[in-house]
C-alpha cells in the first residue's frame, strides 16, 4: 500500500472513531456552520466535542505547519482527508475569516512570533476574526482607502470607518487595511494592522440586506489603538509598514478563490439531485419524462452544461498549480464565472419555484428561504471586487491588452 | 487522475505544435481551395503524419500503432485545429480505430488497424440521413438476403466520404427508424457494386460526401459488432468523435482568439490601440474565459474515453456541447473585433469561423447534446 493510501486508511478509521454520529448528516446550510470565537453558542454537544477533536488532532486547519496548531498534511493528504470527510459525510468542524484569509496571510507575510501567537487560537475556533476592507469611499477602488493610523511611539492610533465587514458583531477581532503614510501615492502607504475589537473605539453596527438578513456591519474606529507589539516580539502590523497593499493583494487573490470554490461547492451539493429533476418535481413532466416546459428545460440544460464545465475548471486549476501557490490571476476568471454563473442558477431556481417560493414568511418556504438565497447571490459578483473589475484583472495580467 | 496533461503528451503537444505550423498551416488549406484540390487534403501529409505515428495514435503496438490513448488523439486534433489542417485523421484515425478497436472481431482487427497506422488506407463512417444529427432516427434498410444483407438507402456528411477506401455504415437490420434497437454496422468497400459517392464540397473547404446505396451485398463477415445491436457500439464510436471534433475546436477557438488578442494590441483607431476599450477588453475576458471552461471538458472528456470507455457519453456530450458554443462564440467574436478585415477572404479568421461551423454541427450541435445531458439526467 502507498503512504498515501495507508494515510487513508488511518483517517478513515480514526474519523469513524471520533466524529460524532449527528456531525455526519452532511449539513453544509449556513446555519449550520461552526464559526467559533469569544461569544460562540454550540448548536449541540455533538458540534463542541467535534470541533475539539478535530482542533486537537490539528485537522481543522490541516496543510498548516503543526507547530502552528495545524495538521502538517501535504496537499495530497489533505485532498485524501477532504474525500474520506465527504463519503462520511462528516460536517466541517470550523470555518472562519482566520482560516480562510487571515491564517494564509499570516503564513506568508508573517514572522514566526506572529504565527505562534495568532494561529493556533484560530485552529481551535477560541478567536473569530473579520475582515476590515472596504470603505464607504473606497470599493471597488480599494487602494484609495482612508481609515487613519497615527504612529504614538508605543501604540497605533486608529481613526476612520469600515463597511461591508462580514460578521464584525460576532467577531473578537478584526484585520484592517489603514493608511499609514497619508502623503505617499495610494497603493504605498497602506498597512495591515491586527486589532482587538474588545474596546470602547470599536463599534459595529449590521447593515440589512436586500435577503432581509445581516451577515455584513459597518464598523467604526473611533480612537481606536492597537499596541505596537501584542506580545513580545508580536507586532501589529503585518509585512512592513506601508506595504500593506502587498499583503491585501495576496489575500483578495484567495478570497477570489474561496467564492468561486463556494460556488463550486454549492454545485457539488446540487449535483446528486440536479437543478431539472427539482424542476421536473415542481413543475411536472410531460408524458416520456421530460420537463413540462421546454423553455426553462432549455435554459437548465445550458446552464448545467456551463456548471459541469466551471467544475471542471475549478479542479483543472487546482491541479495545474504548482504545490503551495495558487492559481494566480486566474482566481479572477474563477471568480468572476463562478458568481455570475451562482446568479444564473439562482434566477433559474426561482423561476422554476414560481409563486411558491415569493412566500417571504411563513413554514412552507421556511421563511423564503430560496428567494433569500436568490437575493443573496447578488452581492457574489460584487463582494470581493465585482465582475467588471475581475474581467479588468483579466484583460490586464492574463491577456496583456493596452491601457488595461 | 489529474486533469493535466503527462509529461509525454506534453511532448506530442509540442512537437505537433510545430510540425503542423511549418507544414501545414491555414495558408496550405486556402491553397487546396483555390486549386480545388481533388483530394481536398495533402496525401504526402498524410504519409508524413503516418510515418510520425498520428494515424495509428489510437492503434495498438501489437498492429503497428502509436498506442498514444485518447488524450494522445485529442493533443494532435487540438493541433489541427489550430492550423485548420485538414487530413483524414478523424475519420480514419479517430472513428475508424475506435470502431475496430472497440467493436470489431479480431480478424477485422488484424485486417485493418496495421492499415491504419501504415497510413494505407483511409476510412469514413456513415452514419446521418438527414440534416440533423440523430443515430437512432437511421432508416436506411439491412436486408436479410440469403446469408447476407442488402443495404439500401442514403447517407450525408460522411465525412472523408469522397477518398475513403472502405465505409463503416450504420444501417436497420429490424425496427423502424427513432428506435435504438434494429442498428447493424457494416464495413463496406467503396468500390462495391451499388455505391454511389457524391463528393460534397462544404462550407470550410473541407469535404464530405452524401452516398446512395442501392441493393449493395454485404455478408456476416462485413458486420462489425453484433447485428441488431449496433447502436450503443456506434455511441461509443460517436462518442470518441465528438470528443475529437471538441479537441479540434478548441485548438481553432483558441487560436481564433490568441489572433483577436493580437490584433486588439496592435489595430489603432481614435489614436489608440483599440484593445484600450473597456467595450472590448470586457469581451475578450469574458472569451479567456469561455475557452478555459471547453479546455477542461475536453480534457476530462478524453481522459474520460481513456479511463472509462462505455461511460463516456455524458462527458463527451458536454465537451462537444461547450466547445460547439464556445468555438462559435470565439469565431464571431474573432470576426466582429476586427472590423473590416474580418470580412475578407484574404484574412485568415473567416476559415476559422467555417470550420468551426462544420465542426460545432457533426455529431451533433450544442443543442443535441444539452438535450442529451437533459435525458441522461432525468428531465
Amino acid at each position: 500500500m502507498s503512504e498515501l493510501e495507508t494515510f487513508r486508511a488511518e483517517a478513515r478509521q480514526w474519523l469513524e472513531e471520533n466524529c460524532p454520529e449527528e456531525m455526519r448528516d452532511g449539513a453544509a446550510g449556513e446555519e449550520n456552520i461552526c464559526w467559533g470565537g469569544r461569544q460562540w453558542r454550540f448548536q449541540s454537544d455533538a458540534q463542541k466535542v467535534w470541533l475539539e477533536r478535530m482542533a486537537q488532532k490539528g485537522w481543522t486547519v490541516p496543510a498548516w505547519p503543526k507547530e502552528y496548531g495545524g495538521g502538517g498534511l501535504s496537499k495530497e493528504e489533505v485532498k485524501v482527508l477532504k474525500e474520506e470527510m465527504r463519503k462520511l459525510k462528516c460536517r466541517s468542524p470550523l470555518e472562519s475569516f482566520g482560516i480562510w484569509m487571515l491564517g494564509p496571510a499570516l503564513l506568508k507575510y508573517g514572522t514566526h512570533e506572529q504565527k505562534l501567537h495568532f494561529l493556533p487560537p484560530i485552529a481551535r475556533g477560541e478567536i473569530r476574526w473579520c475582515q476590515g476592507y472596504s470603505e464607504p469611499n473606497a470599493g471597488s477602488d480599494l487602494a484609495s482607502l482612508q481609515c487613519k493610523c497615527e504612529d504614538k511611539d508605543d501604540h497605533w492610533l486608529v481613526n476612520g470607518q469600515k463597511v461591508w465587514t462580514s460578521y464584525a458583531d460576532k467577531s473578537d477581532w478584526i484585520f484592517v487595511l489603514v493608511r499609514t503614510d497619508p502623503k505617499a501615492t495610494k497603493h504605498n502607504g497602506i498597512s495591515f494592522i491586527l486589532i482587538d475589537m474588545d474596546q470602547k473605539g470599536v463599534s459595529t453596527k449590521p447593515i440589512k440586506l436586500i435577503s432581509g438578513n445581516s451577515p455584513f456591519c459597518e464598523t467604526f474606529f473611533d480612537d481606536a489603538t492597537a499596541p505596537k507589539e501584542h506580545a513580545p516580539g508580536v507586532s501589529a502590523i503585518v509585512g512592513e509598514v506601508n506595504r500593506g497593499w502587498d499583503v491585501a493583494k495576496y489575500l483578495l487573490t484567495h478570497e477570489r478563490e474561496m467564492i468561486s470554490g463556494g460556488a463550486g461547492s454549492v454545485g457539488n451539493a446540487m449535483s446528486s439531485r440536479g437543478m431539472g429533476q427539482v424542476a421536473a418535481d415542481e413543475v411536472g413532466r410531460e408524458e416520456g419524462g421530460r420537463l413540462a416546459d421546454p423553455l426553462l428545460r432549455a435554459k437548465i440544460a445550458q446552464a448545467e452544461v456551463d456548471g459541469w464545465a466551471f467544475l471542471l475548471t475549478l479542479e483543472r486549476m487546482k491541479d495545474e498549480a504548482k504545490a503551495g501557490q495558487g492559481v494566480g490571476a486566474n482566481s479572477s476568471m474563477l471568480k468572476y464565472y463562478g458568481t455570475e454563473y451562482n446568479k444564473r442558477r439562482f434566477e433559474i431556481l426561482m423561476d422554476m419555484g414560481g409563486s411558491e417560493e415569493l412566500e417571504w414568511e411563513g413554514e412552507r418556504t421556511a421563511d423564503g428561504k430560496r428567494a433569500r438565497n436568490w437575493l443573496r447571490t447578488k452581492a457574489n459578483s460584487i463582494e470581493g471586487g465585482t465582475s467588471e473589475v475581475q474581467l479588468n484583472i483579466i484583460a490586464k495580467r492574463i491577456l496583456e491588452l493596452p491601457g488595461a | 487522475m489529474s486533469l493535466v496533461l503527462t509529461e509525454e503528451q506534453e511532448m506530442l503537444r509540442d512537437a505537433a505544435h510545430g510540425f503542423l505550423e511549418r507544414n501545414a498551416p491555414v495558408s496550405a488549406l486556402r491553397k487546396l481551395r483555390d486549386e480545388n484540390n481533388p483530394d481536398g487534403f495533402s496525401r504526402d501529409l498524410w504519409k508524413e503524419m503516418a510515418e510520425m505515428g498520428w494515424a495509428g495514435i489510437l492503434v495498438g503496438e501489437t498492429h503497428g500503432g502509436a498506442d498514444f490513448g485518447f488524450v494522445g488523439a485529442g493533443v494532435l486534433a487540438e493541433e489541427m485545429g489550430r492550423t485548420l489542417t485538414a487530413s483524414p485523421f478523424l475519420s480514419t484515425s479517430i472513428l475508424a480505430a475506435t470502431a475496430f478497436n472497440k467493436v470489431a472481431n479480431d480478424a477485422q482487427k488484424q485486417e485493418n488497424l496495421p492499415k491504419i497506422a501504415g497510413g494505407e488506407a483511409l476510412y469514413a463512417l456513415a452514419v446521418d440521413e438527414a440534416r440533423k444529427h440523430g443515430p437512432a432516427k437511421t432508416a436506411m434498410q439491412a436486408e436479410k438476403h440469403g446469408n447476407g444483407f442488402k443495404l439500401s438507402g442514403d447517407k450525408t456528411f460522411v465525412a472523408d466520404g469522397h477518398v475513403a477506401d472502405k465505409i463503416i455504415v450504420a444501417a436497420r437490420s429490424a425496427g423502424s427508424a427513432g428506435e435504438q434497437d434494429g442498428l447493424t454496422l457494416f464495413l463496406v468497400d467503396a468500390k462495391a457494386k451499388g455505391v454511389s459517392v457524391e463528393r460534397t464540397q462544404m462550407v470550410d473547404s473541407r469535404n464530405a460526401a452524401r452516398i446512395r446505396f442501392d441493393g449493395v451485398e454485404a455478408t456476416g463477415e462485413d458486420v462489425i459488432g453484433e447485428v441488431d445491436g449496433g447502436y450503443m457500439a456506434l455511441e461509443g464510436v460517436l462518442n470518441a468523435g465528438r470528443a475529437g471534433l471538441s479537441a479540434e475546436m478548441s485548438g481553432s477557438a483558441q487560436q481564433a482568439f490568441a489572433m483577436t488578442v493580437t490584433y486588439l494590441k496592435e489595430r489603432k483607431q481614435f489614436g489608440t490601440e483599440i484593445g484600450t476599450f473597456q467595450a472590448l477588453q470586457h469581451r475578450a475576458a469574458h472569451l479567456y474565459s469561455e475557452i478555459e471552461l471547453v479546455k477542461s471538458a475536453v480534457l476530462k472528456a478524453l481522459q474520460e474515453l481513456d479511463a472509462n470507455y462505455g461511460m463516456a457519453g455524458p462527458i463527451c456530450s458536454l465537451a462537444k456541447a461547450k466547445a460547439g458554443e464556445v468555438a462559435k462564440l470565439a469565431s464571431q467574436e474573432a470576426v466582429q473585433m476586427h472590423g473590416g478585415i474580418g470580412m475578407t477572404d484574404e484574412y485568415d479568421i473567416g476559415f476559422f469561423m467555417k470550420r468551426i461551423r462544420v465542426a460545432q454541427e457533426m455529431f451533433g450541435d450544442g443543442s443535441f447534446h444539452a438535450d442529451r445531458l437533459a435525458q441522461m439526467r432525468g428531465y
